[in-house]
């Protein structure tokens, strides 16, 4: 069994889940603290949702599949934010009505083409095994791209985060900001697809940080340990996976909410041991 | 103050035009309108260094859209804004929520408005008394020990003016005059300007050069003392004392003479 487990991690795909895994769940759990802090979970759901819908486009023009996916995240990330500017309806039922058309309407598009043959289910739920070496540079790159913006913009996004109108009189650019970290999250969407699915990967973005909120005193602690748990989720999923023989993309999130269950109900469990 | 006590509307004087380097703000006529209904009409007033500038007027004058007109927040429907060049404003917030999800030290908020200067950090939360505070989650701190850490916040600015909408909120009346005391004290210190929204003439009095008498238009305006007597003011507030008075329960039936005697209000 430990032999069978060892050779299993130590194997090229596995490695290249466990890189592709890890690193994003490094920038998962700051991204997802503002997910939580902006209660902005509805709106990483229809990004995600509006993914398929660009897998579907990019195969029917046959263009690159990771390339239309990020194009399609970005732009309905800047929709929503124009639509958002505007708000003539709840922004929750505008979010309501996008993620569940885009999702249908990917669905749609993907039956119709019948030129292409697609697995459906790996898109919803990922297919974390089957990465690539070209994916897995895709997601290292989009994942020290977000790192970097993150980290050189960070006070900044907690500032507008804890009072939008303060930042403003002290000169940032408050739009501006709101902007860029919601192009992050997009883009962060568009490569985790295939790792977890598009209907998961919320769920990798708040779940950390939400495990790690009460354990926290500032907003820095919070996306530090929320990185640390996203980075044992998948770690502890990818092994879960192949010991029960189950999928990798939700045995991931199930490994995440057991540690949010453990955190919620008993905070301190940590501390007791200290 | 170069406006003349004696007008009833400020906006004729032309001094915004030309300003004096010591002026921080200048707003000329402005207008604002909302839903088609008028919420400034042709306000006027300048902050100068050192200067302390209190609006006053019942809920609905238009007070907070003329500080959010001030700081640049909003646009005036006409009428012109004048800051000095490079002017760095400390705003203290009416209010700050802060998300339950959002863990948030005092310390850690404080650092959000200056990151460096520690030694100004610790200064500023000995002079506002709030040393004790830095470690607490900002959720966690009273209404008045909260409206003392957004001052210190804004004083970390190193700011040359000063605003403050409604600063004394959810503080007790012996806690207010003290915070007025201080905002008083931190004006003289550092030369700097202040604008502040206040709901009670008779607690600002003593630390306020200017009241602004405010209700859509400038009512009245000049030295708190004149002020008080002016018919203009006693309208808004004096005959309708009973009335504004309902609204805050906290209020007391009475004030304390200089000698301590106790002074009955009389409502009718």
């Amino acid at each position: 069994m430990i032999d069978s487990m060892v050779f299993f991690l130590t194997t090229d795909f596995v490695l290249y889940a466990l890189a592709a895994g890890v690193s994003l769940a490094l920038v998962a759990g700051p991204l997802g603290s503002f997910i939580v802090w902006r209660r902005m979970s509805y709106f990483g759901d229809t990004l995600a949702h509006s993914a398929l819908l660009g897998i579907a486009l990019g195969l029917v023009t046959d263009s690159n599949p990771q390339l239309s996916i990020i194009v399609s995240c970005l732009l309905f990330a800047f929709l929503l934010t124009l639509l958002d500017r505007r708000p003539s309806i709840s922004t929750d039922t505008l979010l309501g009505i996008l993620a569940h058309s885009s999702l249908a309407l990917g669905v749609v598009v993907l039956a119709l083409a019948d030129s292409v043959r697609v697995d459906l289910e790996a898109y919803l739920f990922g297919a974390l095994l089957t990465i690539g070496n070209a994916d897995l540079i895709w997601v290292l790159v989009v994942v020290s791209l977000v790192g970097i913006v993150l980290s050189v913009f960070w006070n900044d996004f907690v500032l507008i985060t804890v009072h939008a109108e303060i930042a403003e009189i002290e000169g940032k650019n408050v739009n501006r900001l709101n902007l860029i970290l919601v192009l992050l999250i997009a883009l962060t969407i568009a490569v985790s697809m295939k790792i977890v699915g598009v209907l998961l990967i919320t769920s990798l973005l708040i779940i950390p940080p939400a495990a790690a909120r009460s354990m926290a005193t500032t907003p820095e602690q919070m996306a530090v340990r929320a990185s640390i748990i996203g980075c044992i989720s998948v770690v502890l999923g990818l092994v879960s996976a192949f010991y029960f023989d189950v999928p990798v993309g939700p045995s991931i999130v199930v490994v995440a909410t057991l540690i949010f269950l453990l955190f919620y109900f008993y905070p301190n469990v940590l501390k007791a041991r200290s | 103050m170069d406006i003349p006590d004696t007008s009833s509307n400020p906006a004729s004087d032309s001094s915004t035009e030309n300003n004096a380097p010591g002026v921080l703000l200048a707003a000329k006529s402005i207008n604002k309108d909302f839903a088609e209904k008028k919420i400034l009409e042709n306000i006027s007033l300048t902050i100068e260094e050192g200067q302390i500038v209190t609006l006053i007027g019942p809920n609905g004058a238009g007070k907070t859209t003329l500080v959010r007109i001030a700081l640049g927040l909003l646009q005036p429907d006409s009428g012109s804004i004048y800051h000095r060049p490079a002017l760095r404003i400390g705003y203290m917030p009416q209010r700050v929520h802060v998300e339950p999800t959002l863990p948030l030290t005092v310390n850690r908020f404080l650092q959000l408005a200056n990151r460096q200067d520690k030694a100004l950090l610790s200064t500023t939360l000995d002079d506002l008394k709030i040393s004790h505070l830095e470690g607490q989650q900002l959720t966690a701190i009273s209404g008045g020990e909260l409206q003392r850490v957004l001052l210190a916040r804004a004083l970390l600015r190193k700011p040359e003016l000063l605003i403050l909408d409604e600063p004394a909120q959810g503080v007790d009346l012996a806690g207010q005059a003290e915070l007025y005391q201080l905002i008083s004290e931190i004006s003289d210190r550092h030369r700097c300007g202040v604008l502040m929204i206040s709901h009670d003439l008779h607690l600002v009095m003593s630390s306020t050069d200017e009241v602004i008498c405010l209700n859509h238009h400038i009512c009245c305006h000049g030295k708190p003392e004149h002020v008080t007597n002016d018919p203009a003011y006693l309208n808004l507030f004096g005959a309708n004392a009973s009335q504004n008075l309902a609204v805050y329960t906290h209020h007391h039936d009475h004030d304390h003479g200089i000698g301590g005697s106790v002074k009955k209000h009389h409502h009718d």
